[in-house]
């Protein structure tokens, strides 16, 4: 196995180059064939790289994501209402250990990845940084947010790379209960006094330009997107994928007896795209860069929860050491 | 379950046994194997951290088996999985190539009979 190619000495550089090359060879093959590569399984340190940003950015979001919803299990309208939700964030604490630990099997550990999130050095979702608040936030989170997720999600289930497709099938398979939850939470919503209704479609009009953001940069300024088409990571560029999301969004709408924020939206009969009105692309970047409207507050929950965690990752570690030693002490007295 | 594993289920990581461990260093790493139901066999459902045996059953349940995916888990530390090496797949498994007889597929002499 060719990991780590600058660790190699000189005399053994020949050997490691003509690894690399029936590597690389067989890397393409798998490629062409639209087949799947494995952990252990030779592949370009690019595409390695890109994986392990890519994916443990992803667990980050779902890590991080669970803070705007959490926010509301306390303050939850009745305790149906609660238990989902609680169901919910508990899901996408899941859903960062399923990413994680795909990420770990390309070689990063996984407690490197915690301290890059908690030291601030590494990026999650931009959504996230956009505050919950009312009730009704709930649902729009849930049936735009984590609609554009699924949007996002399905075709990744078909990643090139083994765990990362396997952690996104799971993944899936749970997400549409979050959109549907979401989804009824808006319907009841809406058809509740003029108040609620009013509510619901504030919660609309606020998440629905960030949900479309959630695909990333336009096409033509989208530096990563074609490498990660080439390698069958991607399969569908962002501006297809966020179309796809405006035509379901438009007939979902209405079923809610709600409007999207949107007089430009049409599905253009040449190119069969939806289309949308403009989207503030400087927002984007600079929620991205760290000034959105709860970036520091997100960071700083997440830091000191980690901190405040600290006590019981060493305790269960010692009570292990301890029984560990005890249960060796016994099997030596019984023999 | 749809038998889809998360993690690598073709590489055994290198992590310090929970006895050899002091409290500051990461949890080791376990697979996952899920029985579906009475009857099934277990299989990979992915990897988790966890401290020590006890922990990673636990963790397990509540990692992959929230919506009533499992009826029996089995944790087992990483580091003890032992898998053959993917760059020598071609003479490892070798063997059956070019054995077609081994499959019923390859007899279609009988074709047309009842009940063969």
């Amino acid at each position: 196995m060719v990991q780590n190619l600058q660790a190699v000495s000189d005399s053994q550089s020949e050997q490691v180059r003509e690894s690399a090359a029936s590597g690389q060879a067989y890397f393409d093959r798998i490629m062409a064939e639209d087949s799947r590569i494995e952990p252990r399984d030779w592949m370009p340190e690019a595409y390695r790289r890109t994986l392990v940003r890519q994916i443990s950015q992803h667990a980050h979001s779902e890590i991080i994501g669970m803070q705007p919803e959490a926010n509301w299990i306390t303050r939850a309208p009745s305790l149906k209402r609660k238990a989902i939700l609680m169901a919910k964030v508990q899901d996408e604490a899941g859903h960062g250990l399923y990413l994680y630990s795909a990420a770990e099997t390309l070689g990063t550990p996984r407690q490197k990845m915690t301290e890059d999130l908690i030291a601030g050095n590494a990026r999650y979702s931009s959504i996230f940084n956009y505050p919950a608040v009312s009730w009704a936030d709930m649902g729009a989170i849930g049936w735009l947010v984590d609609g554009a997720a699924i949007c996002n999600q399905v075709p990744l289930c078909r990643a090139s790379y083994g765990p990362y497709g396997r952690a996104m099938v799971r993944v899936c398979k749970e997400e549409s209960f979050h959109q549907r939850q979401g989804f009824e939470i808006l319907l009841e919503l809406a058809n509740g006094t003029p108040e609620q209704k009013q509510m619901a479609q504030d919660a609309v009009n606020r998440w629905y330009a960030p949900s479309l953001m959630m695909f990333g940069p336009p096409d033509d300024d989208s530096p990563n997107s074609k490498q990660s088409m080439a390698w069958n990571i991607k399969r569908f560029s962002n501006d297809e994928l966020r179309s796809r999301f405006v035509g379901m969004m438009v007939e979902q709408v209405e079923v809610l007896g709600l409007t999207l924020p949107d007089s430009e939206i049409r599905f253009n009969e040449e190119t069969k795209m939806w289309e949308h009105g403009p989207l503030d692309w400087n927002e984007f970047r600079e929620v991205l860069a760290g000034r959105g409207p709860c970036n520091a507050q997100r960071m700083e929950r997440r830091r000191e929860a980690h901190e405040n965690g600290a006590w019981v990752r060493e305790a269960a570690a010692e009570y292990a050491r301890k029984t560990a030693a005890w249960s060796a002490e016994a099997a030596g007295v019984a023999s | 379950m749809t038998g889809g594993s998360t993690t690598g289920d073709d590489g055994a990581k290198a992590t310090p046994a929970a006895e050899s461990i002091p409290a500051s260093t990461p949890w080791p790493l376990w697979e996952v194997f899920v029985r579906s139901s009475r009857g099934l066999s277990h299989v990979h459902a992915g990897s988790l951290h966890a401290p020590d045996a006890p922990m990673a059953l636990r963790n397990a349940r509540d990692l992959y088996t929230r919506r009533n995916e499992g009826v029996s888990i089995w944790v087992v530390p990483a580091e003890a999985i032992a898998a053959s090496d993917p760059d020598a797949k071609g003479s490892f498994f070798e063997s059956p190539q070019g054995k077609d007889y081994r499959h019923a597929t390859y007899y279609t002499k009988s074709e047309g009979v009842k009940h063969l």
